[in-house]
């Protein structure tokens, strides 16, 4: 059974209006008529897709980037990578199941990845808490970090989760320090590294393996600082008003690049990744490896000192002429 | 499940937390039964008087900044303004403001149920700053050092652009003139009304932390009510020291989003400086009216900040006396 979210109910229901016919051309005699209606019916049912897909709102663009179909970490670790090999644990608490990692091949070239997972029915997610990492997953992923950074492996992470998972373990072990400490070593690892973000980009959770030299994001991902049924609790008093929310919060892979936060928005196939997995991996593979030659090409140092640049440059504000500038003060010291 | 993540952390709330006190505002109390004891009642000018949450006495409000904003009979820490505390870690005249006059811009151009723009115009005029932090080198007893210090009341100190702007230049600042560095922070976390530069501070903030560490200088992180979610999940937790307040809230996820979305009954204590420090997460919790004294300990212990410039060993630029200074300590 196809998975259909609401705004794709006409889409649905052409559909079924097309199996229908189908099916009645095949128990009657083929007669021209239903012919003709067939083909008008597929036209309409493509012009549908069309005008629906190439013109959804953000919310819309979350569903999609939430939907249950749409492939994760360890399906791109099959169908974009070859020779996965898993590493486990952080070597201190646990294995964080939301958080995998290890050795691939992309196009002939070692890496190290490393991505949160979601769970594809109730069990896994159990097991993959929804794909909301401890801080043991941070920790996992820092230590395969080192090791790759140790052996000049570059870093390719994928992005999918709803943000760290917010629980008293979790507080215990601190995940505030585990995120922290994961953002301060990103930003000075010598290897090429570029993430992408394939579904959901959650908060800090998502930044916490997100300080790369070049952040792509598929076509309907999405990436933001609160989810935006968190924002309309707190900025609209109701949840209900999240659709408001995801346009004002500007999270959409489109709004993203032209705030200039990301660097590339990997196209997605009409109907979303899960509609084509083939389509979708050959487009991530081609974009990631692209990305990881022009940095990898680059001296060390340029590297460091450009991706050090790229998180520096962002942000915007107005400055008062007269204060003085951080530069221009010399303390007597 | 996570939805609600932030609900807590990431703003502000309207009004400001139970125990904090509004000079000016909170008269409710001089009205309470209890006091209608007091004798000079009647003369008490309103807004003059504080009470204490914790242990209930009535504070007089010169008395409670001149004790630093802590309560003499039980030692509440009440919240304390930027400026105030800057000024009770810096000899006299010798803290040097830096980016005072950078101010956020409403860049997503965000339309919630109030504007980004009113909610600026309004926590600028309430607290006279520009915006969530004031940052600047000065001197602790004469040792040079670069601080940034939170502000909660403006905008429950979230970080949106020009707090990761602030603190990243104060910490390059520290990093080129070879200074400890002291944050002190107080913020509910990323600021919502900057969607992704908000987040982005945080990658921003960590990374100039990365390289003032490489140069083998010092950073303290102090941790006041409340330290939680972006901010703490970036500079806040990468101190070399990590001090917090007495009974400080601080956390990552805000309590009721915890008790949500896991359905668990939150240990007692939970999230409090001294829940953290049982849990081996922060180095010592400090008292205010002791601050002073620890930081210039620690600073002289870890080393660089004291170090005269001439006896200095090998490092980038040697900075200029700067004119017009008063040595103080
Ligand atoms: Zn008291």
């Amino acid at each position: 059974m196809k998975h259909y979210l609401d705004f794709e109910k006409p889409i649905a229901e052409l559909q079924r209006k097309l199996d229908e016919l189908r099916a009645h051309s095949e128990s009657v005699s083929l007669g021209l008529n239903l012919e003709t209606e067939v083909a008008l019916m597929e036209k309409k049912l493509d012009e549908t897709r069309r005008s629906i897909y190439s013109n959804l709102s953000p919310w819309q663009r979350v569903q999609l980037a939430r939907h249950p179909k749409r492939p994760y970490t360890l399906d791109y670790l099959g169908s974009v990578f070859t020779d996965f090999q898993e590493l486990h644990g952080d070597r201190l608490f646990a294995d964080d199941r939301a958080m995998v990692g290890g050795f691939a091949r992309l196009d002939g070239r070692n890496v190290m990845v490393i991505g949160t997972q979601k769970g594809r029915d109730t069990k896994e997610n159990i097991l993959r808490n929804f794909g909301s990492a401890h801080p043991e997953g941070y920790r996992k992923a820092l230590r395969l970090m080192r090791l790759a950074d140790r052996f000049q492996l570059p870093i390719i992470t994928l992005i999918d989760t709803a943000g760290a998972y917010p629980g008293v373990g979790a507080e215990e072990r601190h995940i505030a320090e585990a995120i922290a400490v994961n953002l301060r070593e990103m930003a000075v690892m010598r290897v090429p590294m570029v993430a992408m973000v394939i579904g959901e980009g959650g908060s800090g959770g998502a930044l916490g393996i997100g300080v790369t030299d070049r952040v792509l994001i598929l076509e309907n991902a999405y990436y933001s600082v609160i989810s935006p049924e968190g924002c309309a609790a707190i900025l609209w008093k109701d949840r209900a008003a999240a659709p408001k929310a995801a346009g004002a919060l500007k999270i959409t892979a489109r709004d993203l690049l032209e705030l200039k936060l990301v660097d590339e928005v990997v196209p997605e196939p009409l109907g979303g990744a899960h509609t084509d997995l083939e389509a979708t991996s050959q487009a991530v593979r081609q974009a990631l490896s692209r990305h990881l030659a022009e940095v990898e090409a680059l001296p060390e140092e340029d590297r460091l000192s450009r991706r050090y640049e790229k998180y520096r440059r962002m942000g915007h504000f107005v400055e008062d002429p007269v204060t003085p500038h951080a530069d221009a003060v010399s303390p007597d010291v | 499940m996570s939805d609600s993540r932030f609900k807590k952390n990431l703003v502000p709330p309207a009004e400001a937390p139970s125990g904090t006190k509004l000079p000016g505002s909170d008269t409710s109390a001089l009205r309470k039964p209890k006091l209608s004891d007091a004798p000079r009642r009647r003369s008490i000018p309103e807004g003059l008087w504080t009470k204490c949450p914790q242990c209930g006495a009535m504070l007089y409000d010169k008395d409670l900044a001149g004790n630093l904003e802590i309560c003499p009979t039980c030692q509440h820490h009440f919240p304390i303004k930027a400026r105030a505390r800057i000024a009770s870690l810096t000899d006299p005249d010798s803290f040097e403001e830096l980016d005072a006059g950078m101010a956020s811009v409403d860049i997503l151009q965000f339309t919630g149920v109030a504007t980004y723009v009113d909610r600026l115009a309004k926590y600028q005029k309430s607290t006279g700053l520009k915006d969530a932090v004031v940052t600047g080198v000065g001197r602790l007893d004469g040792r040079p050092l670069a601080l940034a210090v939170m502000e909660f009341s403006f905008l429950g100190g979230s970080m949106g652009s020009v707090v990761g702007e602030k603190i990243t230049r104060c910490i390059e600042t520290a990093t080129k003139k070879r200074l400890g560095l002291v944050i002190v922070s107080s913020s509910g976390g990323a600021r919502m009304y900057e969607g992704m530069f908000s987040l982005m501070q945080m990658a921003k903030t960590s990374a100039a932390l990365a390289y003032h560490g490489r140069a083998g200088l010092p950073f303290i992180s102090v941790l006041t009510n409340p330290t939680t979610a972006g901010v703490m999940a970036s500079y806040a937790s990468l101190g070399d020291l990590i001090i917090a307040e007495p009974a400080a809230m601080i956390g990552f996820a805000g309590p009721r989003v915890i008790k949500d979305t896991t359905q668990a009954t939150l240990p007692p204590g939970f999230q409090t400086a001294e829940f953290l420090q049982e849990h081996g997460l922060i180095d010592a919790i400090v008292p205010r009216n002791h601050l002073r004294e620890r930081l210039a300990f620690h600073l002289d212990l870890l080393g660089a900040a004291t170090v005269p410039p001439t006896a200095r060993a090998p490092g980038p630029e040697p900075s200029q006396p700067a004119p017009n200074r008063t040595e103080a300590g």
